[in-house]
């Protein structure tokens, strides 16, 4: 085995990700196989060869910046509209520090 | 009037010679759709208000002697990946059932602009993630050729709608194949355009740097005056290239003799035999046109999997890192502290495939795993991206199947993530590369299953995409 459900736990934890002891067993197959394939790609020599992260490179790095102009955006009410819970103008979340 | 066969152009005529107003023609495709829709499950969401104001206001300008736009009064579905102010849009997922966005999608409002009727919503893999549309969380999409068969994803309800004539185009999204392995599987056109250029603002994010908004259609034309409509560079979308849009339609019709086509040795290796005879066919057509073949080779196609998962997976576990409970409607009511709403809401809210892929991208970007992963597959990236540029010094375009077999059965590939990903192996490869790709009809099985045929082009060169592609399509007597 290339991962073990430690290594599963471990990385949920980072993922923010609740997974049942059922889900992690299965996830540890998954990734297991999925990563095995993945290995495929050591049989290449990639020394000298530039990474890739974006497609398009002929645009200049502030090409696409738009004016630095006010322009409308959501209002309050509206970027509030889909959270599951707000109140003040404000999301509203767990408390995070004990008084 | 036909309304399952209706295409833009027919559309057009309709309306100037008053056969029918566009508020007409969209109560009846409402009426059909929805008729239609527990059949094939293509539907999530259905607009009819919308869609009779915008037929209204295309009805109102004929009337006033107005030019309508170039998609007057066309039924239109739109993935529900792509955001439609105060039309609910789900991702096909859990985590956003009850999600009405405030803004709409450049594509969409471009669509709109144009007269386009947006008519519902189409169901999707969640979040875009799947090669087959039996991910969406509101269960899977039927393919409407043979109703026990996928009709392939991510973007399968928009590849249904349109082969089962519910809408007249549609807009999908691509990541790894999402448009073109429907769009075979079903039995239309499909087109993939190059990477900025259609913004992307309004396409929910599952992997940002491969990430394509694109048309569905019955025909070729079709797809050209859709992708017409919403390319061109949006300052809202910083990654949306600046370069100028042809008018495709010039490209349609055109005489294709003395074209280099390049077939990849790689793309047939893999082949099921019935599927393997219809693009043979399909090249000797080619050949009949005048196209002079030319075998290329791809070296680094096989490898393209494995980087793609890695860079996908990535990106997306960055992505979706945002819905947490506190912004997009879902929390989970058991959660007592704030890490427990992330963790449970996130738990709760996403289904099998969104969870792995969210962990293998969380894992190949962790520490002491990033430069073995994701460095790595961003090298092999740029070494497929070379392959093309190598093979067009050599050709004009490439032509290669869109998928190593037709639609399978439902459920055949769902224990099996790998076979799952490997559906995609000959559509994957235009995506890591930007470059316009798209997938047309070639052909049948023996058993009525359509095999698409995949054209691909430099970036930015979808006029010569489209011009072979139509002639391939009134060549082989495939157009509607």
């Amino acid at each position: 085995m290339k991962i073990t459900e430690q290594e599963v736990k471990y990385v949920a934890d980072l993922a923010n990700l609740q997974l049942s002891a059922e889900e992690t067993a299965r996830m540890a197959h998954d990734l297991d196989g999925i990563l095995s394939h993945i290995d495929k790609l050591n049989e290449l020599d990639v020394t000298g060869v530039e990474p890739m992260a974006q497609v398009l490179y002929d645009s200049g790095e502030t090409d696409t910046l738009r004016e630095d102009v006010i322009e409308p955006s959501l209002d309050n009410q509206a970027a509030l509209a889909n959270a599951p819970l707000s109140g003040a103008g404000q999301f509203k979340v767990p408390k995070i520090i004990e008084r | 009037m036909d309304i399952a066969k209706l295409t833009i152009s027919g559309i057009q005529e309709g309306l100037r010679n008053r056969q029918f107003s566009a508020t007409e023609l969209t109560q009846e495709a409402l009426a059909f759709a929805r008729g239609e829709n527990s059949k094939t499950n293509a539907y999530l969401t259905f607009s009819e208000e919308r869609a009779l104001q915008t037929a209204s206001a295309v009805d109102e300008k004929l009337s006033r002697g107005e030019a309508p736009g170039a998609l007057a009064g066309v039924p239109i579905a739109v993935k529900d990946v792509i955001v439609t102010k105060g039309l609910r849009t789900t991702c096909g997922s859990k985590m956003l059932e009850h999600f009405i966005p405030p803004y709409d999608a450049t594509a969409v409002q471009r669509l709109e602009a144009a007269g386009g009727v947006i008519i519902g919503k189409a169901n999707c893999d969640e979040f875009a993630m799947g090669s087959s549309n039996e991910n969406s969380a509101y269960g899977p999409v039927r393919n409407p050729v043979a109703l026990d068969r996928v009709p392939g994803g991510s973007s399968g309800g928009s590849a249904a709608v349109v082969a089962q004539g519910t809408a007249a185009v549609s807009l999908g999204s691509d990541t790894g194949g999402s448009i073109r392995q429907p769009a075979s599987f079903c039995g239309v056109v499909g087109v993939t355009p190059t990477y900025g250029r259609v913004s992307r603002y309004g396409l929910v994010a599952f992997a940002s740097s491969l990430d394509h908004i694109g048309p569905f259609a019955r025909n070729v034309e079709d797809a050209a005056i859709l992708l017409q409509t919403i390319a061109g560079r949006d300052p809202k979308d910083a990654t949306s290239a600046f370069a100028p849009v042809p008018d495709y339609r010039e490209s349609l019709g055109k005489d294709v003799r003395g074209l280099r086509v390049g077939l990849p040795k790689e793309y047939f290796a893999h082949l099921d035999s019935e599927s393997g005879d219809q693009i043979h066919k399909g090249i000797e057509l080619l050949k009949q046109q005048g196209c002079e073949i030319v075998d290329v080779s791809l070296p680094h196609t096989d490898y393209a999997v494995a980087c793609y998962y890695i860079i996908c997976t990535a990106e997306a576990s960055a992505n979706l890192a945002r819905y947490d409970g506190v912004r997009y409607t879902r929390r989970s009511a058991q959660a007592k502290t704030l890490q427990d709403m992330y963790r449970m809401t996130r738990g709760e809210g996403f289904g099998a495939e969104c969870k792995r892929r969210i962990m293998l991208g969380t894992y190949v970007l962790s520490s002491g795993y990033y430069d073995a992963y994701y460095l790595k597959a961003q090298k092999v990236r740029s070494l497929i991206a070379r392959d093309f540029q190598q093979a067009f010094t050599q050709v004009d375009a490439l032509v290669t199947p869109v998928s190593p077999f037709p639609a399978f059965k439902l459920g055949e590939k769902l224990d099996d993530p790998i076979q799952m990903y490997l559906s995609d192996i000959y559509t994957i490869t235009g995506d890591l590369a930007g470059i316009p790709c798209m997938s047309v009809p070639c052909g049948n099985t023996a058993e009525g299953l359509p095999v698409g045929m995949q054209i691909l082009t430099r970036h930015f060169d979808e006029s010569g995409m489209f011009r072979l592609a139509s002639a391939f399509e009134q060549a082989g007597g495939f157009a509607v």
